[in-house]
């Protein structure tokens, strides 16, 4: 039994959630709505291990992707996830749809309402598109995977189902995240879900590369649990979980990043620096991976990575999402 | 302690699983093959009261496994969500001659569930139902193999099993619909 399940065995049904029909980011989930949506994954994860990957909850329904930026884990997890629990999926990209012809965001989604999908996946380049769509459509439910550097919350949830698996609830938890912290929108939604589930955040890198404004709340008061230390191997001293995130190089302007050797000398988590985590420390990184700039190719494959592990969690992961959204009773009147 | 009225105490309980026990075992002539599968929640410590009781008698031990049925329930869309739990087989099921254990048999609609849920795990020999209370009011054709106590009841109650793991006390109690308190 892992450490997830023994705990969940302990949660009731008393949490009734209120009934979420969007997802943009973990800063509007509290601590009860992550658990229990991490607890759900973890019997979907039991789904996906079966040789019948298949049940049939959300037949019926139907899941659109829109990817405007290119994405394989992503895209194919959400689709993958939507599949085992029999909903239809249409994957639309960017190039070939109508997007090419000029048509706008909204209009584009507005035209996929009409066809009467559920629910639609978005991965945008522009930081709060999501959000947009989400004001502007009546009917349908709103997945960011993934806005400009904003948020990325399916990957947080994964990551931080990740490290519950492995090392039980985050309460009190160290957890470093190490590199291009200013461009990840996946370092930014880990912060908000890592506080949610009590844990405490050491963010790593270059001055130039950590900001400042994730150390504060929206109201400006300082979080306690979120500190900063450009010294990895500070950083890394008694750590429980390292996420080493992509240096973007599509995104990165003049002048932020020091020489990429320079970069890899103090930034690279590497074995000696591994060693000063706690003993079976996770390592993890969102991927697409450097391998041998953020991250020692020994350690990427080695015992503590739980990289491969991270991409079938964001599966189980992403169908108790799609699970949450997509049934329950219709409280609220849709039109 | 016991809200409503009360229609099995704990020791009429104890000896009705034990007799299901002891039908199951005579009708599969022995346990070669047996699983027993109980259905999430109540199902489950039920399953392994009717396995300890088989152990007691038959000097032997009987799997058992916990099913959950909520991804394949028929009114997903329309009522509060359950919350989705693992399932668990310690043996395969392909082959073997599965018992489905529930507390109460109601409109049928779970064990249709429970049903289709199994069939995705394999192919048994052989599934057969039992459960503790059967109530009526049957919505599918489906009977169960073994039943505790046959309970006439109207369509304003719910019959309420309560077992120590969950609940704290082991009873079956029928109340009124606006006064229950669990599910």
């Amino acid at each position: 039994m892992t450490h997830a399940q023994e705990q969940s065995a302990v949660v009731t049904q008393a949490e009734a959630p209120h009934r979420r029909r969007h997802v943009l980011d973990l800063d509007d989930f509290s601590r009860d709505e992550i658990t229990a949506l991490l607890d759900s994954a973890e019997a979907m994860r039991e789904l996906l291990s079966r040789s019948i990957k298949k049940a049939p909850s959300l037949r019926g329904k139907v899941v659109l992707t829109l990817f405007l930026e290119p994405s394989t884990r992503t895209r194919v997890s959400f689709e993958q996830a939507g599949k085992m629990l029999s909903a239809d999926v249409i994957n639309i990209s960017g190039s070939g749809s109508s997007a090419e012809k000029g048509e706008s965001l909204l209009n584009t989604a507005l035209t996929l309402q009409a066809m009467q999908a559920d629910l639609i996946v978005i991965r945008s380049p522009h930081s709060g598109a999501p959000y947009f769509l989400a004001r502007n459509l009546q009917r349908m439910g709103v997945v960011n995977a993934g806005d400009g550097r904003h948020a990325h919350p399916t990957q947080a949830l994964l990551d931080l189902m990740t490290m519950r698996h492995h090392i039980g609830e985050l309460e009190g938890k160290r957890v470093v995240i190490v590199g291009d912290v200013l461009h990840s929108r996946v370092a930014r939604s880990d912060v908000f879900g890592l506080q949610a589930l009590g844990a405490s955040v050491v963010l790593c890198g270059p001055p130039t590369l950590i900001p400042l404004d994730l150390l504060r709340s929206g109201e400006g008061e300082s979080l306690p649990d979120v500190s900063v230390e450009h010294d990895l191997d500070r950083a890394m001293e008694d750590a429980d979980a390292v996420i080493a995130l992509r240096i973007q190089q599509e995104r990165q302007g003049a002048g932020m990043l020091p020489s990429m050797r320079e970069y890899t000398r103090r930034w690279q988590v590497t074995e000696a620096r591994y060693r000063r985590a706690k003993p079976g420390a996770l390592l993890m990184h969102p991927g697409p991976m450097n391998e041998g700039v953020e991250i020692a190719s020994s350690l990427a494959h080695g015992p503590g990575s739980q990289i491969e592990e991270q991409v079938t969690n964001g599966v189980a992961v992403r169908m108790a999402l799609l699970y949450q959204l997509l049934t329950g009773g219709q409280e609220e009147a849709a039109e | 302690m016991a809200e409503g009225r009360l229609i099995l105490t704990g020791e009429e309980m104890r000896r009705a699983l034990t007799r299901i026990a002891h039908e199951i075992v005579e009708s599969n002539k022995g346990l070669e093959g047996l699983t027993l599968v109980g259905i999430r929640r109540r199902g489950v410590p039920l399953a392994r009261r009717i396995a300890d009781a088989i152990a007691s008698f038959e000097d032997a031990s009987v799997p058992v496994g916990a099913l959950d049925i909520n991804l394949y329930r028929d009114d997903l869309t329309s009522r509060p969500q359950p919350l989705v739990r693992p399932t668990e087989m310690p043996s395969g099921i392909e082959g073997k001659a599965v018992v489905l254990v529930d507390d109460v048999l109601f409109t049928g609609r779970t064990t249709r569930a429970a049903l289709n849920a199994l069939m995705d795990l394999g192919r048994p020999r052989i599934v057969q139902l039992a459960v503790l209370v059967d109530r009526g009011h049957h919505e599918i054709p489906i009977r169960a193999d073994y039943v505790g106590k046959n309970v006439p009841t109207s369509l304003d109650e719910i019959v309420e099993v309560r077992v120590s793991e969950i609940d704290g006390v082991e009873e079956v109690g029928i109340v009124e619909r606006t006064k229950a308190v669990s599910t």
